[in-house]
């Protein structure tokens, strides 16, 4: 089978060239990167057809082996628009990113920098919660009357103790979840 | 039996409407229901027990359900099904019937909780009826979802939610081991229809499948470990007394938890005799027994008490009901009989008193007997019955019970050890029995006595009728010996041993001793139980497996934190330079280690393009240059000539088609990224410097160099002739073409080209929505309704007089007074106007659509084809814009672009499936052969139709593009200047326009 080490060269060089690029931080570099490994990738394609030939256009008296393969070449027509389509697609993604940020660099996560520094502590599964002996603490007093009823080492007034431990209770430990203060 | 479940499952649907109207009473009205049932189910006793165990004697349903997956709705009632479903039903009524005065109609979430408790009796109904293992799993889990939700009624509380979250955790846990155990063994089997299965049990066991057999039956016993809260498990049950104390009567005495009781019942039979069985069953059993009942006799809340007795008592019953003798199951049915009667008793007992006292710690509760002597009285009889006092259920059933054991230690070596822990369990039960009655309603010197409300006789109504039935049961246990016999016959196997029966008085017997040491010792205990508890406190460091349980949870926890802060970094170039590195190194290994020599037919220099090495020589200098570009125009621009060298590159190689279209669709790019870019600064700042720069060249030359011998290898590999050998054949004959390229497209894989102008269609959505935001934008206002020479004009002095100058100098010259060459020119400012590129516009922007057209129609034959029209088409749309303006592109194109969009892929689906209304295949095409006037003969292929659908949607794609890069950013730019704009044409826009136009305006 023939290897045609000229298409595969360029090929080889323009994936180096966009995969330096789509590691930088600048989002056009990005998509620069991108088009460069589209362009790439079409070359890897047609070198798949082997030697260079005629122009796939019928002829009665050519024999078949004559032509440039035409499946690649198809496959490469479908390959062009698409990147056409995703270039505008990330050129709209650059614009709007420049509209709302004023930059167009690719920004840490900080938000998954945070999952990283979850405490341990986490206040709905670990803190301390004061042993309820009754569904009907209030039973015998009125809900009117102030009541302070001791949970765990504090004293807390009677019908706050039964809205228990809505996050930022009284009765919870009040470390946040983020765990910084 | 499909009814009855329909009917609890349609009722739950619509109880939170009734609550809404009615309040608690609605809790009668849902009461009814498992009511109405329990009286079906008692007529249908003689059906059930009209034959014996194994001929029938059992009412089946069978609906069809998932055929495919063998999955029916299969249901049986035979005497183990009935005597649970009397359980589950009439215990259910009774639960109800007590939320009714439980809860106050101020209560939140009423309907909803309604809703769940009814659901979970008919859940359980199911569970213990259903004949099909997946069908039971079904129901399984969904009793523990509504557990979990029962549990967690009182949403707002932290105890709560923890609780109800560990008790799912825990038994879905067991229900997930259980359902490979179930899997495992329904393919043994193959049937997954419980009655087949245990009536192959036999057979199962002892065949060659033996071991996977026994690994299905540890898996199943884990599920039902879990749920019946055994030990090592047991800690979520306590746990689980967060819930409404009904909740706790029904689901964690009376119901859910005998779920494993319920299976192991249910498959004794068949594989008591596996070999992990009875040491599984009775080793955690009876572990179970003894911890619950110890820790029982350490708890100051009665509900507690309560629970780990039924935590000891669960044990108790495992054991029993797992041992696989006749005498054990008629015993084991029995006591799950007597402990649903009493435990529910009990319950509902306590959450009397803590509705009426407020508490139900035992050091504050002192002298309830003096203020509520009835209840008092029906809570002695539950707690008697679980002591096993004479005469009632539970001294039955515990009787037979020491019966059972009595006898299987004269068969087992291990008998007599069991025997023992049994009756050490019971004194343990004895002791703790007591103790809740002393808790619960005694006077306690040096405890004032608690205030208690008068308890309303219909709120006491549910436990006295248990206890009641309690009495009953005890005195006259005939009917439940009736009941349970074709169960237990169920476990003879010859016919030396019958199963016995149960009775209040079997004369002098060893049970009965047993049962009298047993009253001796626990009233000991009970008595002196500050000794026991100054024992308890000396013995620490029990294991408790709650504290397992949340450090297990914990370290979960803690490593999932762990390995996702690890992994997750939020750098994408982290996560880039991860998968890319991986992408080389895995191949490139695979290459080294493989040593293959390169294969043959290597060359440089193609025979037939000699000039790709140049052409190739341009691409990679551009693609350097791209790189190393540091203004954002110069690397767009150097990026385009490796574009239009790779066009070069096709056309060498014999793909005009390729080359054209990438020449088009470069051009287009080029425009499109100067339009998006025209706002950002143009320098390219390289902000990722020193050692990750090395990194990225090491791992952009690793990945090249990798692709070039992937790629090489994987073209020496071929050895079959391509199939495309065919395609230029296939092309004229069948697709009715000479351009073989265009008719592979539209024909050979149409279906490919129809999923690509799908995804065109999706990305000019996308692009649209990325820049109008709200909407397609697809109304933008015509031209005449703007003023004159206003789009894009400067405002204010720029400073320089000389650009000042220039601009007058503009302004004077660029406004036509005569007829515009471009029908929206006028609206453009005069400075931005260029009047020859208007005239060639004007001429040029028809001849090209006309050379798009053709290049469409003659795309079947010649290069061309609907992908190069439409973008043909597309740049003469451009250079209109680059022109006139947006104004213009609106003029342009009366049809919005998600019109266009639209048309465009309705007219390629309709070529589709047109061929199918007409008897043909999909995208089957056709060729017409017709004479027109002019034209002369003319070969139509209906593929063309196809084509045409694909030209529009590329056509609406480069529109989509200008009117979102172009015509939208345009307008974003001249947003400060609008709101004055707005105020002057508000009025007369034609005057105030006039007035400021200076060449045109006062002549």
């Amino acid at each position: 089978m023939s290897v045609n080490l000229t298409l595969l060269t360029v090929m080889g060089a323009l994936y180096a060239c966009g995969i330096y690029l789509i590691l930088e931080r600048s989002l056009t570099r990005v998509l620069l990167g991108l088009m460069l490994l589209a362009n790439a990738t079409n070359l890897l394609i047609l070198a798949t057809g082997g030697y260079a030939g005629l122009a796939p256009i019928f002829d009665k008296d050519t024999p078949a082996g004559d032509y440039n393969d035409p499946l690649p070449q198809a496959l490469i027509l479908t390959s062009i628009v698409i990147s056409f389509a995703v270039t505008a697609f990330m050129l709209g993604i650059i614009y709007r990113t420049w509209v709302l940020a004023r930059q167009d660099e690719i920004q840490d996560d900080a938000e998954d920098r945070r999952v990283a520094e979850t405490p341990s502590f986490d206040a709905e599964d670990d803190s301390v919660i004061p042993v309820e002996t009754s569904e009907f603490p209030l039973a015998m007093v009125g809900p009117d009357e102030a009541v302070t009823i001791m949970s765990g080492d504090r004293p807390v007034r009677a019908d706050k103790a039964a809205a228990e431990e809505q996050p930022g209770s009284l009765n919870v430990d009040p470390r946040p979840e983020g765990g910084e203060e | 039996m499909i009814t009855v479940l329909a009917v609890h499952f349609a009722v739950a649907a619509v109880a939170p409407l009734l609550f809404r109207k009615f309040g608690r009473n609605s809790f009668f009205a849902l009461a009814a229901v498992p009511a109405a049932s329990f009286i079906w189910l008692l007529l249908q006793h003689d059906a059930v027990y009209s034959g014996t165990a194994y001929s029938g004697g059992a009412i089946t349903e069978v609906v069809p359900w998932i055929p495919g997956l063998q999955l029916d709705l299969a249901f049986r009632m035979d005497a183990l099904a009935w005597v649970m479903s009397l359980l589950v039903l009439g215990v259910g009524a009774l639960v109800l019937v007590y939320c009714a005065r439980y809860f106050e109609n101020k209560d939140n979430y009423l309907g909803g909780f309604g809703a769940q408790l009814l659901a979970f009796a008919g859940a359980m109904f199911g569970l213990v009826t259903a004949d099909d293992l997946l069908l039971m799993f079904i129901f399984w889990e969904l009793t523990t979802v509504l557990s979990y939700l029962l549990i967690g009624y009182a949403r707002t509380r932290l105890s709560a939610r923890r609780s109800a979250l560990q008790a799912l955790v825990v038994t879905t846990a067991g229900g997930l081991a259980m359902l490979v155990g179930l899997i495992i063994l329904g393919s043994t089997a193959g049937t997954y229809r419980i009655q087949a299965i245990l009536d192959q049990a036999p057979a199962l066991v002892a065949g060659p499948a033996g071991g996977a057999v026994s690994a299905a039956v540890v898996l199943i016993l884990i599920g039902a470990i879990t749920k019946s809260a055994l030990v090592p498990f047991h800690f979520w049950l306590p746990g689980a007394m967060a819930a409404p104390t009904p909740v706790s009567a029904y689901l964690h005495a009376a119901a859910m938890v005998k779920a494993g009781i319920y299976l192991v019942a249910r498959l004794a039979p068949g594989f008591a005799e596996t070999a992990p069985w009875l040491p599984t069953v009775l080793g955690l059993g009876l572990a179970t027994m003894l911890v619950g009942g110890y820790r029982a006799l350490r708890q100051t809340d009665i509900k507690l008490i309560l629970a780990y007795g039924t935590v000891s008592q669960l044990g108790f019953m495992t054991m029993v009901v797992g041992l696989g003798t006749p005498e054990a199951a008629l015993a084991g049915l029995a006591l799950l009989l007597a402990h649903g009667l009493f435990k529910a008793t009990l319950f509902l007992v306590v959450g009397i008193i803590d509705h009426q006292a407020g508490t139900r710690d035992i050091r504050e509760l002192s002298g309830v007997y003096g203020s509520a002597r009835a209840l008092a009285i029906v809570a002695a009889i539950g707690a008697a019955s679980m002591a096993g006092i004479p005469p009632l259920a539970g001294y039955v059933a515990k009787e037979s019970v020491f019966e059972a054991f009595i006898q299987y230690s004269s068969e087992s070596a291990t008998g007599p050890w069991l025997l023992g822990g049994v009756v050490l369990g019971s004194i343990l039960t004895f002791a703790y029995s007591a103790r809740f009655m002393w808790g619960a309603f005694a006077v306690k010197p040096g405890v004032e006595p608690t205030d208690f409300k008068p308890v309303k006789p219909a709120f006491l109504a549910a436990p006295a009728i248990l206890s009641l039935l309690t009495v009953l049961y005890g005195l006259w246990p005939a009917p439940v010996d009736d009941w349970i016999q074709p169960y237990a016959e169920l476990f003879v196997d010859g016919s030396e041993s019958s199963p016995g029966h149960l009775a209040l008085w079997h004369g002098i017997t060893p049970a009965l001793g047993l049962t009298a040491v047993t009253f001796v010792l626990g009233l000991a205990m009970f008595y002196g139980r500050n000794a026991v508890a100054r024992l308890q406190t000396l013995v620490p460091g029990w294991i408790d497996s709650d504290r397992a349980y949340q450090h297990t949870i914990g370290a979960l926890d803690d490593t999932a934190v762990w390995i996702t802060g690890r992994t997750q970094r939020g750098s994408l170039f982290f996560y880039l330079s991860v998968i890319l590195t991986v992408a080389f190194v895995l191949p490139l290994t695979a290459l080294l280690l493989a040593n293959k020599p390169l294969p043959e037919g290597l060359y440089f220099i193609d025979p037939g393009a000699p000039l790709q090495l140049v052409a190739g020589a341009g691409i990679v200098i551009g693609a350097l240059a791209a790189v190393r570009a540091n203004k954002r125009f110069l690397a767009v621009l150097m990026v385009s000539v490796t574009g239009y060298g790779i066009a070069l590159m096709f056309a060498l190689q014999g793909a005009p088609d390729l080359a054209l279209t990438q020449m088009l669709v470069e051009t287009i790019i080029l425009v499109a990224f100067v339009l998006a870019m025209r706002s950002l600064p143009p320098g390219l700042r390289d902000r990722t410097g020193g050692k990750y720069r090395v990194i990225r060249v090491v791992i952009g030359l690793a990945f090249g160099v990798t692709m070039i011998f992937v790629a090489i290898y994987a073209l020496g590999a071929r050895v079959a002739p391509p199939v495309s050998l065919q395609f230029p054949q296939l092309a004229y004959e069948g697709g009715g073409g000479l351009n073989v390229v265009n008719v592979t497209l539209v024909d050979i894989r149409a279906w490919d080209t129809f999923g690509e102008i799908s995804v065109l269609a999706l990305a000019a959505t996308g692009v649209a929505s990325l820049i109008f935001v709200r909407g397609r934008g697809d109304r933008i206002r015509t031209s005449a309704t703007v003023a004159e020479g206003t789009v894009g004009r400067r405002t204010g002095a720029r400073g320089s007089t000389r650009d000042d100058a220039a601009l007058a100098m503009n302004r004077r010259f660029a406004a036509a007074t005569r007829d515009a060459w471009l029908v929206a020119g006028r609206t453009l400012a005069p400075e931005r106007r260029s009047i020859i590129f208007e005239v060639v516009t004007r001429l040029i922007f028809h001849s090209i659509i006309v050379f798009s057209l053709y290049l469409l129609l003659a795309g079947h034959n010649l290069p061309g084809g609907g992908f190069a029209g439409g973008l043909t088409a597309g740049l003469a749309l451009t250079i209109r814009y680059l022109a006139g303006g947006r104004f213009e592109l609106r003029e342009a194109t009366p049809v919005g672009a998600g019109t266009l969009l639209g048309i465009g892929l309705a007219t390629a689906a309709a070529a589709g499936m047109t061929p199918l209304l007409l008897g043909g295949e999909v995208f089957q095409s056709a060729i017409v052969e017709l004479w027109l006037p002019v034209f002369g003969d003319i070969k139509f292929v209906t593929s063309t139709i196809f084509d045409i659908g694909v030209y529009i949607v590329v056509v609406g794609l480069a529109l989509d593009v200008l009117r979102s890069l172009g015509a939208e950013i345009d307008e974003h730019f001249e947003e400060p200047d609008e709101p004055s704009e707005d105020e002057d044409s508000g009025g007369a826009p034609d005057e105030a326009a006039e007035a400021e136009t200076t060449s045109k305006g006062r002549t």
